[in-house]
């Protein structure tokens, strides 16, 4: 396989993912802004200090509003719009058609089209529900047919690499994000309740309250919410899931050794700490986990991607 | 419920589909009876769907002087065009016979030039052609051949006889889009494909890549056959990604590839380098090899003339085979044929006056106000005179060029082109000239796409066809009208 395809599909499966997430989480927010009490000063800009865009977002914007908000993420950041991820999303696949499968081609092209014709729905609010479902839905047709029917071989390895490394970004976001707002809570009569409210929405924005209820079996509280989001080992959206299949794939692959052995190093790690508590020990954890997560990109792209260069 | 076809007239010009107005020819009869059951709403409903499946389908093309813009949606015309198949193959063979000597006027040019020596071709056509390349004398490549796929660009004249316009030997562009209009077409119109014994296009890519799988230097089962593109900004590029993946070979730019200490070449993958055996490249000769050719060429390889001369890559087309392009070269078609199988051409050539001749130029400069003038050596339609549509400035303009270098100019009589109907506007009906780009492979076999690719002047009146240009498309059908239907 060639090193360039290689690096295109990698990338194809990380902004696949990114528009998936980024849909989710506006929808999350949307639900998740109705639920809670009006003296709950939680704001639209929440999701823009998740994605690390404040500076972006000011170049733009200086009222930090709903609207400006969710058109920022749906359209006017160049590096996290919905958008902008499906232009780049769509000039990866173009230029990828000989090893992705052809429908791809097909379903990003109509995906496009239909965030291009509706996106006045999705700044809105009275259809954004449907038209972020229409996104959500393209997306993980689009992976269901990758998943369905795609040959294991390298490219396959690639999209699981691109895919799981960016899956395990985003819950290191989200969870930052339910520990920011959760903290920022006044310890008042209200806020057990509200607590339980945002960790809710954590879950859902992870599209794992189902599977948290099934496997932890027991009622949405921090300590599991915690545990589960980083440390379960078949929930495919939980952190060390991801780092474990990014390991596992990896060994398939030619001259993998750097990575293998750099991921083995990281759950070495990770099985030494023990974070339970959604305070500031876990920020700094999540923190640091991000920063992981950018050598782990570094490693795959100096290994199979720029060693021509 | 009114009906498009009652008032449909091609005036003077021939039509492919119907022989006077209201009546069919023979292999479309079933296509208009199966068509007049079509409303306008109808017509121009089927024309929206397949305009919105070409952008879900991505189909797309560049227009160089849009900036930026990759993606034009590919223009494309619903009704068919429609040729029997008993002149259908008849023109086949002559397309393979064409192609046939042209390669051994190819590969003569490079090797002994007896052709020049017999005093059938001017030894000056051949050494002021542009795409002449001194470094492929004395070169054979695998099969004696150079031009292993050719696009030959056919038109039909007033009498419906089919005449060769211009001969596509260096990277001719088309036939993904002959591919695409018909599954565009099985979408849009589905229920006449069950009606109508229309034979299929889509052995292309499988021949294309035995056509270059027998070009190997290595004998080995499966040889590492590339396809070697500029990039996305080219203007096929949608076709050059198309038929990698049609034939399950490698999309690699330039940067892909690299020659190494032993001239051959390899292409960088996630497990070190592996060696190439075929480029199917599309790029031109120029920017091929920036240690031979143009300098500054990102879009080539360094080395890879060196490669190829040594016989340790196969390039198709090979390096050069450009000059039989040219469009003098053209003129001695017929005489080439003559000369190397001979035969008598099959397909003739269109009327062709040479500039550099001094008769023939003075009947050119005399009368560029009735003739098509055509540059020697460009493609895409750039460059040209077409005189009955020019203006006394474009006259006066171009009579200079031709003083100045006659021979880079020829010049040929305003065909009648052909027409077929094409949607106008809602639903309406109107005759449009069109042209036929047929594709010709050649390696150890020589094979003929069924038809080709069908390009149609959308502007009323107008004769240029190209993409580039503002021509649409057609789905092509050959139809055999003896045998029943399915």
């Amino acid at each position: 396989m060639l090193s360039k395809v290689a690096e295109r599909v990698y990338w194809s499966a990380r902004y696949l993912e990114r528009i998936e997430s980024t849909a989710r989480l506006i929808h999350i927010y949307d639900t998740l802004l109705f639920d809670l009490p009006n003296s709950v000063e939680i704001s639209w800009y929440n999701l823009i200090v998740i994605n690390s865009l404040e500076e972006e977002f000011a170049e733009r914007y200086s009222v930090k509003d709903e609207r400006n908000v969710v058109k920022f993420m749906l359209v006017d950041s160049s590096s996290s719009s919905i958008t902008s991820s499906l232009k780049s999303l769509r000039e990866n696949v173009r230029t990828t058609r000989d090893v992705v499968l052809e429908e791809t081609w097909e379903m990003t092209n109509e995906l496009s089209m239909y965030v291009e014709e509706n996106i006045k729905q999705g700044i809105g609010r009275k259809q954004r529900h449907e038209f972020l479902d229409h996104i959500i839905k393209s997306c993980q047709q689009i992976l269901g047919l990758l998943f369905g029917n795609m040959t294991q071989g390298a490219p396959w390895l690639f999209l699981c690499l691109g895919r799981n490394l960016e899956r395990a970004d985003m819950a290191t976001r989200i969870l930052d994000a339910g520990a920011s707002a959760y903290y920022q809570l006044k310890n008042d009569d209200g806020a057990v309740n509200t607590r339980q409210i945002i960790l809710g929405h954590v879950l859902r924005s992870l599209n794992a309250d189902q599977a948290y209820r099934r496997i932890m079996r027991s009622t949405v509280n921090a300590d599991a919410v915690i545990e589960f989001l980083l440390e379960n080992e078949s929930f495919p959206r939980s952190i060390k899931f991801c780092h474990n299949t990014i390991q596992a794939q990896a060994k398939k692959l030619p001259q993998s050794k750097r990575l293998v052995s750099e991921m083995q190093h990281l759950e070495n790690v990770l099985s030494a700490i023990n974070v339970v508590e959604l305070n500031a020990a876990l920020r700094d954890h999540l923190n640091r986990l991000q920063i992981c997560h950018i050598n782990i990109h570094k490693t795959i792209d100096e290994t199979w991607f720029s060693t021509w260069d | 419920m009114k009906n498009a076809w009652g008032n449909y007239t091609a005036g003077a010009f021939y039509d492919e589909l119907i022989s006077s107005p209201g009546n069919a020819r023979q292999p479309a009869k079933k296509l208009l009876s199966h068509l007049r059951s079509f409303s306008e709403e109808d017509l121009s409903s089927r024309q929206q769907l397949a305009e919105s499946t070409i952008r879900e389908m991505g189909v797309s093309f560049t227009v160089y002087t849009e900036e930026g813009n990759i993606d034009r949606a590919w223009p494309f015309d619903i009704i068919p065009r429609v040729i029997g198949k008993k002149q259908w193959d008849k023109t086949a063979a002559g397309l393979e016979q064409r192609l046939q000597a042209l390669n051994l006027f190819i590969n003569d040019l490079y090797n002994g030039q007896k052709i020049i020596k017999d005093g059938i071709i001017p030894e000056f056509v051949l050494k002021q052609s542009k795409n002449y390349l001194k470094e492929c004398e004395g070169i054979s490549p695998p099969l004696g051949v150079w031009a292993h796929i050719c696009g030959t660009d056919l038109v039909r004249d007033g009498s419906g006889d089919f005449f060769v316009l211009e001969d596509n030997l260096r990277v001719p562009s088309g036939v993904s889009y002959m591919l695409e209009n018909r599954s565009i077409m099985k979408r849009v119109l589905p229920d006449i494909f069950a009606e109508v014994n229309i034979a299929p296009v889509d052995e292309y890519p499988g021949k294309l890549l035995e056509t270059l799988t027998a070009l190997s230097p290595r004998k080995i089962k499966q040889p590492s056959v590339v396809v070697l593109t500029p990039g996305i900004f080219n203007s096929a590029y949608f076709e050059h990604a198309f038929l990698a993946q049609q034939m399950g070979a490698e999309l690699v730019e330039g940067s892909d590839l690299i020659v190494q200490d032993d001239d051959c070449v390899y292409m960088k993958t996630i497990s070190g380098l592996e060696k190439v055996d075929v480029i199917y490249r599309r790029i031109d000769d120029e920017f091929l090899d920036p240690e031979v050719f143009n300098k500054k060429s990102v879009l080539g390889v360094a080395g890879l003339m060196r490669a190829w001369s040594k016989g340790n890559v196969a390039l198709a087309n090979a390096p050069g085979a450009g000059v039989a392009d040219d469009k003098v070269v053209y003129a001695y078609v017929p005489a080439i044929i003559k000369y190397y199988l001979d035969q008598d051409p099959i397909i003739p050539n269109v009327e062709t006056f040479l500039c550099y001749d001094d008769k023939q130029r003075e009947y050119v400069l005399a009368n560029l106000d009735k003739l098509v003038v055509k540059p020697a050596n460009e493609s895409g339609g750039y460059g040209m005179l077409i005189g009955p549509h020019s203006t006394k400035k474009e006259r006066d303009e171009f009579a200079g060029l031709i003083k100045k270098n006659p021979r880079n100019y020829i010049a040929q009589p305003t065909l009648d082109l052909s027409t077929a109907p094409a949607i106008v506007g809602k639903g309406q009906l109107g005759a449009r000239h069109i042209d036929l780009r047929p594709f010709v492979l050649q390696g150890k076999k020589s094979y003929v796409t069924t038809g080709g690719l069908t390009r149609v002047a959308m502007k009323e009146g107008s004769l240029v066809v190209n993409s580039s240009q503002g021509g649409g498309s057609k789905d092509t059908w050959i139809v055999d009208t003896e045998k029943g239907s399915k």
